[in-house]
Formats: C-alpha cells, structure tokens, sequence
C-alpha cells in the first residue's frame, strides 16, 4: 500500500518505496544496483564535505519512538545509534551492544559496550534503554511506534490509551549501567534482527523533561548531530566528533533537502543541486538509466505488492476459493507488466516476502503458482466452476492517489482473457477511503494491498499479515486467513534459536501459504535512485536508504 | 467614504462565519479517516488512534467540532496539525513567501500586460498588435505546469541560471521565475483586456478633441486613454490576487516553494480541517480585502462614480 504523501500532482507515486512506514539503518542484500565502489573508499573524498540528499519534511517532533514516515526516519536513523545496524547484506551487526544473548529465544540478556554518550556529554546507559522502550510502549504516550514493543512481556498491560503513564514494561529489567534482560511473551528469534529500528534507539533524560523540546532540537548518540532543522526547507547534519562507532562518516555531513515532488528533486539532481536521490520520478522511470547510466540505482527493496481477497466473499470462499485464488495468480503476466508498466523498476514477486530480508528463498516449493501460464490457469479455474459456479464479475478496488490505475488495468486486462471473465478496476478517491472499507471488511471483491518491511526479516512480512492472531482487525491480515497449521509453523520458526534453521522453518511456513493462497504477490518494489558525479560509495540497503555514512564526496 | 469601507469591512464578518462553516463542512464530510491514514500500510496502535481523536476533538459531534473550532480561533490558537507541528508557525514561515510569489506575479502581469495591451491598442492591425495577440494565445493555451516544467527544465538544468529547488533559499531573485510563470495566463488576459479597452476608448470623441487642442501625445495616453481604459483591467487585477495567493499550488509544488498553496494541498490531503479552514478563511479575506480596494481605486480612476452613505 505504498503511497506517496509528497506527490504533489494526483495520480503519481514516486517509485514504490515512498511510503508512509519507515525502515532503519542501512545494509544491502543482493543486487548490488550500481552501487559505487563498494566499501573500499576507493576514490577517497573529502571529509569535511556535505553530502545533499533528497528528503520530505518530516511529520512529526523528531522523537524515536513517534516517527512512522521515511521523512523524519531517514534524519533519526543517522542521529540515534541503537543496539545494532545493519550492514551492507542486511544483516544486524553490534553498534552499541556488545553481545545480545539468549538460550531460549525468549529471554535475552543485553550487554551494551563502554564509553558511548550523548551530544549533551550524558553516558549512555542501559537505564536509557529501558525509559526509552518503556516510554515508547505505554499507552499514555499514544506512540506511532509503539507495536515495536508488542513481544515484550507486559506489553498488553501498559499499552492500553488509559495505561498510567509511570507503568513500565515487567520484561524490561536493568541488571547495571551496561546490562539488562528482556523477556518477550513469546519465543522470537527474530528480536535481534529488530533492534536496529529508530524505535528501540536510547533516550537521554533530557527527552523526558522536556519532550517537545527535544522534539525540534534531538540529541542523540549516533554518527551525525543535528544543526538545523528548517522547516519545508532542509535538515543539516553535522558529523558527530563523539561518535566512536561502526558508522564512522566518511563525509563531512549530510543535507536533506526536502521535496514536495519528486519531479523537482530529480531534476536538482541533474542540475547539480542535489547529490544522492532515492526516488525516481514516474516521468523519468522509463529514462533515468540512460540519463544516470551506473549512476543508476534499481534494485529490490523491502516492500512487496499484493491482491487480497476476504476469505468470506462468495466467489472465493473454501476450495473453490483457493482454486480460484491460484487460477486468477497464474492469469497474470507479472514480468511482462513490471516491464511495460514499471519499467523494470518493479521484480515479479517469487515468495510472500522480499529478496533483500535474511530468510528470503526464491525457490519454495508451491511458488510455481506465481508464474504464468494461461492453461494452468484455465485448468484451475474450470476445476472451481465445477464445485461452485462464479457469479458476477471481478473487481480489484484501488486507491486511485497512489499511481495504481495502469498496472490494475493490466491485471485486470489478463485475468478477462485469461478466463473469460469479467473483469474490473474498482477506484477508491484516495488511500484512506480503501483503506476504512477493508478495515470496515466491507469491502467487496479483491483488492490492492502492500507491505514495507520493517526490520529485514522473512518474519515482519508473515507474522502481521497471514497469522490468525493478525486477524478480525488484530493486525493487518485483511484476508482473514486462519490457518492453524501455519500459525504452529511459524511459531517453530521464531522459536529456534539457530538463526538459520530459524529461517528454514520459516519458509516450510511459506510453503503452506502457497497452497492456501490467502493473498496473491504480484511484485517487489524495487529502489530507483541514482547520485551524481560528485559522490562515490553510494550503496543502497535493504530499506531504500543509502547507506550514508559511507558516502563520500570530492571538494 | 469612511463609512463606505467601514460598511464593507462589516460585511466580512457574516463571510467569515459563513466561509468557516462551509468548508468546515466540506472536509468533515471528505470520505475516509484521516487519523488512521496516519499509518499509512500499518494501522497505528489504537492507543496513539486514541489520544489524537482526542486531543483533535474528533470524537465529537460536527458542531461540537466546529465551535470548539472558532472557540480557539478567538483565543489567538490556531491550533496545531495532526503530527504536532503549530499551524500558525507553518503559515507565518508560508505567507511572507506567498505574498512574495503573488506580488512579482501582479507586478508582472501588471506592468508588462497594460504596456503591451496599450501598445497593441494603440496601433491595432499592425504588426506588433499581431505578434502581442499570438504571444497571449500561445500562453493561455499552454498549462501552467508545461509552462513552469519548461522554464524549470531549460533555465534551471541545461542553462543553471536559476536553482531547480527555489524553496531553498525563497530570495526575490529566485522568485522572479516561478513569479512569471504563475503570473503568465493573466498577464495574456490583462493584455487582451486592456488592448480592446484602449482600442475602444481611442475611437472616442473626447480624444480626438484632446488630440485636436494639441496636447502632447503622452498627455493624451495617459490621461485620457489609459485612465478611462483601465477600470476593467484594475477589477481583473484586483480579483487575481486572491486567485494567486491560493491557485498557486502548482507552480509552488513545481519550483518546490514552501508557500500557502503547498499547506493547502498538503492539509487537503491529510484530511486536516482546522488546516484547511484556517487557510481558506485567510484567503477569503484577501480576496475581500482586494475586493475593497478596488471598489476604492474605482473612484479614483472615474470621478462619476463616488461612494457616498445615504444615511
């Protein structure tokens, strides 16, 4: 459900990425996209340099736990360091924690290393954690961000909106200045891989007096700090002269210049105003890698698209439904229209996650039924025709802000010859009136639903969306879709604690959504973006982001 | 004269009230929940939903809403956006740029528009006539955002002699582009306007006398011409500004201007009432404001009409 909120002329969407949920730190798995030199600093560059960066104004005060947007996420994330980061493959690596352990996958042990501060001059302690998380969770504070702290044991009791503002979290307990344990209500194997979201960053007390202060003016403990916050206008960062990490910046600081459209950015870009863009414009998809040549970035990212279906709409209810399910998934040409429609910027979808989250495979057994192939749908299909009749036509509701009309029309377009069905775009004025009818679950026919990973693993895309937990309004699995075997293969999944296996269980745990089908991928996002001539070591991560401590820039 | 204005500044009171409400209204009734788009693909935690519903007063009744509305509106709080920012800030550091934006606009269609338009009216049929009326259709036809895409793209990335992103630094001289292209439809209709205006009083008797007298030419453009010419062209003129302060939400998204145009577009689309009301009653006013004057510059450009109380 990826829409632009800054896209000023209706009807277009920056590339997929731009959406209102927000990713952290920076790594990169797979498809290294014309990504500079890698991390040799092959060129070298100017330190004391200020590298500009397209941006949106951010949405909220500039708090850890109350910022759900990429605007405000990408200042926060070089501002705060948290436990770990993630690398270049994706991967969580320490940054402030020295060892995060666990025998059970349910309770951790967290050792925080020495000598870290604030730009105030205030150590940084294991207490700062604990009142930040604590903070985050309770439900007096009504933070954006709160769902982060969901599998923390006592979670449930604080979070409520009449929660007493001084409850803290009974899992969270502070050992000494270094050292706390967390306990979750229930075996995760995934919790490290989370830790290098904004929303688990420390606090100092300074936050605490004076909240909305801080909100203007953060200070933080990561490799930039804060200069100026202009509002509409820019953000300027400034190294850190503290900063100890393994985010050293490579460059002098960094700009984020914000847009309203992304038209107007990309064309600073080409004009020399701007020198790192994570966003391509529609108008430019189809030429802005002629125009860049390998200072084009199009690689996937951490979100997908998807169709859904209620599991209680008429037409696609018990086992004719998921024969039809699967029949109208293999109705569709996903390369041919990620091509013709995106431009190569979008990747047909192989799994029910992304290829740049730890766990991803292409190759789960049951993923054929996302390929195309017109007999095998026809074959699908009549199979269902013969346990219950299809009545009426097919409709796929969309929100027509978002740049949705083409590929739905696509889609659409297949499926009616394909089948031999009617087949039709259903439009919505904009994303939130989609969105109260499929919350509402009166929404009728299928329709466009998406996912941006929070935290790169396979599990953030399962958990929210496919669990019976998830379900009747609990989460976001619109569908329905209760399957108890799927929950019991999950649960095993994020109770291992070998990461691998971890991972391995998750995807048997994929192979039974396959069969069930209880939403049908269409494609992954990719990032467009691009830099120019005056950067190198642009690489961009799993969350769209470059990585931008390592980017450097020449005088 | 004093009680004339006086009159019409009373007047803008029952608009005030009846433009609050209106729009009011309008956004109360827009399809959708603008607190749960806050979330965007992930539905905010039903404590956060809470605590803004509340603090925004939406949990109440549309009336409740609306005179808690106006309540904080004549206690001097114009209250803050959904995600906490304060809208009178956002529209004390948008309308200097505005109002900026919409004065090289006026001054442009202005100034260039009636020269044009006399000049044109003055030797109608020849070939500078001719040459001013393509021009004038030429722009009219062309979108604003063609026009603004074009000069962005020719002065701004092939030829760099103006900055694509001119919300960086809103200067008089990086305004002067965006100026122009928002001013550039009226200045075509301010031409037209004022060439057939001038063309028509030019033909008149009173000129060929003051021609006839001997008074220098200049005399006679400007005082027996343009003064009698002028007075559809100053309504035009007068009724634009308004058009411009709040019609220029394309040019501003275009150059990238943090201006009234960007808010109003950004708080449509957010679903923020007191935002959107707050705005558009601004502009309500300056609209009245500019109607005002006008009225006034009537009177001085024709001495027959006066604006007398009949008490």
């Amino acid at each position: 459900m990826a829409i632009s909120r800054r896209s000023m002329i209706l009807g277009t969407a920056a590339s997929g990425t731009a959406a209102l949920t927000l990713a952290a730190c920076g790594g990169d798995d797979g498809g290294n996209g014309g990504g500079g030199n890698g991390s040799d600093n092959g060129g070298g560059g100017d330190t004391g340099a200020i590298v500009m960066i397209n941006g949106t104004e951010p949405q909220n005060p500039l708090h850890t736990t109350n910022t759900n947007e990429v605007g405000g996420g990408k200042i926060l994330q070089n501002l705060f360091s948290g436990l770990v980061y993630y690398d270049a493959e994706g991967t969580p690596q320490n940054e402030m924690a020295e060892s995060i352990e666990t025998d059970d996958s349910q309770n951790y042990t967290i050792t925080i290393a020495d000598g870290w501060t604030f730009t105030n001059g205030d150590p940084v302690t294991a207490q700062n954690f604990v009142d930040a998380w604590n903070y985050g969770a309770n439900g007096a504070n009504g933070q954006y961000s709160s769902y982060f702290f969901e599998s923390i044991d006592g979670y449930a009791d604080i979070s409520g909106k009449d929660a007493d503002a001084s409850a803290t979290l009974s899992g969270l307990e502070v050992v000494d200045d270094r050292t706390f344990t967390v306990k979750l209500s229930s075996p995760q194997s995934d919790f490290p891989t989370r830790l290098g979201y904004t929303a688990y960053s420390p606090l100092p007390q300074a936050f605490f007096d004076d909240p909305e202060a801080f909100g203007e003016e953060p200070i933080g403990n990561g490799p930039y700090k804060l200069v100026a916050w202009n509002h509409n206008q820019n953000a300027e960062l400034e190294v850190n002269p503290d900063y100890n990490g393994p985010r050293k910046p490579e460059n002098g600081g960094l700009d984020f210049v914000f847009y309203q459209d992304q038209e107007t950015a990309y064309n600073d870009l080409l004009s020399g105003g701007l020198d790192v863009i994570d966003a391509i414009p529609p108008s430019a998809l189809s030429s802005f890698e002629s125009e860049l040549g390998e200072r084009a970035v199009n690689q996937p990212a951490a979100g997908n698209a998807t169709i859904t279906i209620h599991v209680d709409d008429p037409n696609f209810s018990g086992e004719a439904g998921t024969l039809r399910r699967k029949a109208i998934s293999r109705a569709i040409n996903r390369p041919e229209i990620c091509e013709a429609i995106y431009g190569g910027t979008r990747t047909a979808a192989t799994d029910f996650t992304t290829p740049v989250v730890n766990g991803y495979s292409d190759s789960i057994p049951g993923n054929e039924v996302l390929e195309f192939d017109e007999a095998e749908a026809k074959k699908l299909w009549d199979e269902a025709e013969a346990i219950q009749p299809f009545e009426g036509s097919f409709s796929l509701s969309y929100n027509a802000d978002g740049g949705h009309q083409e590929w739905v029309d696509a889609v659409c377009n297949s499926i009616r010859n394909v089948l031999g069905i009617e087949a039709a775009g259903n439009s919505y004025p904009d994303f939130k009136s989609l969105r109260d009818d499929v919350t509402a679950r009166t929404i009728e026919g299928a329709f466009r639903t998406g996912w941006q990973a929070d935290y790169p693993s396979m599990y953030n895309f399962l958990g929210p969306l496919y669990t019976s937990a998830a379900a009747d309004g609990q989460g976001s699995n619109d569908a329905d879709y209760k399957n108890p075997e799927f929950d019991e293969a999950l649960l095993a999944g994020l109770s291992a604690t070998d990461e691998e296996e971890s991972y391995t269980l998750g995807q048997k745990a994929q192979e039974i959504l396959f069969q069930d089908l209880p939403s049908i991928p269409l494609w992954f996002n990719n990032v467009a973006g691009g830099y120019a001539e005056t950067v190198e070591n642009v690489v961009f991560g799993w969350d769209s982001q470059p990585i931008y401590h390592q980017i450097t820039k020449q005088a | 004269m004093t009680w004339y204005v006086l009159r019409r500044v009373l007047q803008m009171i029952p608009v005030f009230f009846g433009a609050t409400l209106l729009v009011y209204f309008m956004v109360f009734f827009m399809p959708g929940d603008p607190i749960a788009a806050l979330g965007g693909d992930k539905p905010l935690p039903e404590a956060a939903q809470a605590r803004l519903r509340e603090e925004f007063n939406l949990d109440k009744p549309f009336l409740v809403q609306y005179f808690l509305y106006l309540a904080n509106i004549f206690q001097g709080d114009l209250g803050s956006t959904f995600r906490g920012q304060s809208i009178s800030g956002q529209l004390a550091d948008a309308f200097p740029i505005t109002i900026r934006l919409a004065i090289i606009a006026i001054v442009f269609e202005a100034v260039l528009g009636i020269a044009a338009g006399v000049i044109s009216g003055l030797r109608k049929g020849t070939w500078i006539d001719t040459t001013f009326l393509m021009l004038s259709l030429l722009v009219i036809a062309v979108p604003t955002f063609v026009l603004g895409f074009v000069a962005q793209f020719v002065l701004g990335v092939q030829l760099r002699v103006m900055p694509v992103n001119v919300g960086r630094d809103p200067s008089w001289e990086n305004l002067l582009v965006p100026g122009m292209v928002l001013g550039a439809v009226s200045f075509a209709y301010v031409l037209r306007l004022t060439r057939t205006q001038v063309a028509e009083v030019a033909a008149q008797d009173h000129v060929r006398t003051a021609t006839a007298k001997g008074l220098p030419r200049h005399r006679v453009v400007s005082a027996h011409v343009l003064r009698n010419s002028l007075i559809p062209v100053i309504t035009y003129i007068g009724i634009d500004l308004g058009m411009l302060m709040g019609g220029a939400i394309v040019t501003e998204s275009i150059f990238n201007i943090p201006g009234i145009g960007f808010h109003l577009w950004d708080a449509i689309r957010a679903g923020e009432n007191t935002k959107v009301v707050t705005i558009v009653t601004l502009l309500v006013t300056v609209f009245v404001i500019a109607n005002l004057i006008v009225d006034i510059l009537y009177a001085l450009l024709d001495p027959r009409i006066r604006y007398v109380s009949k008490s």
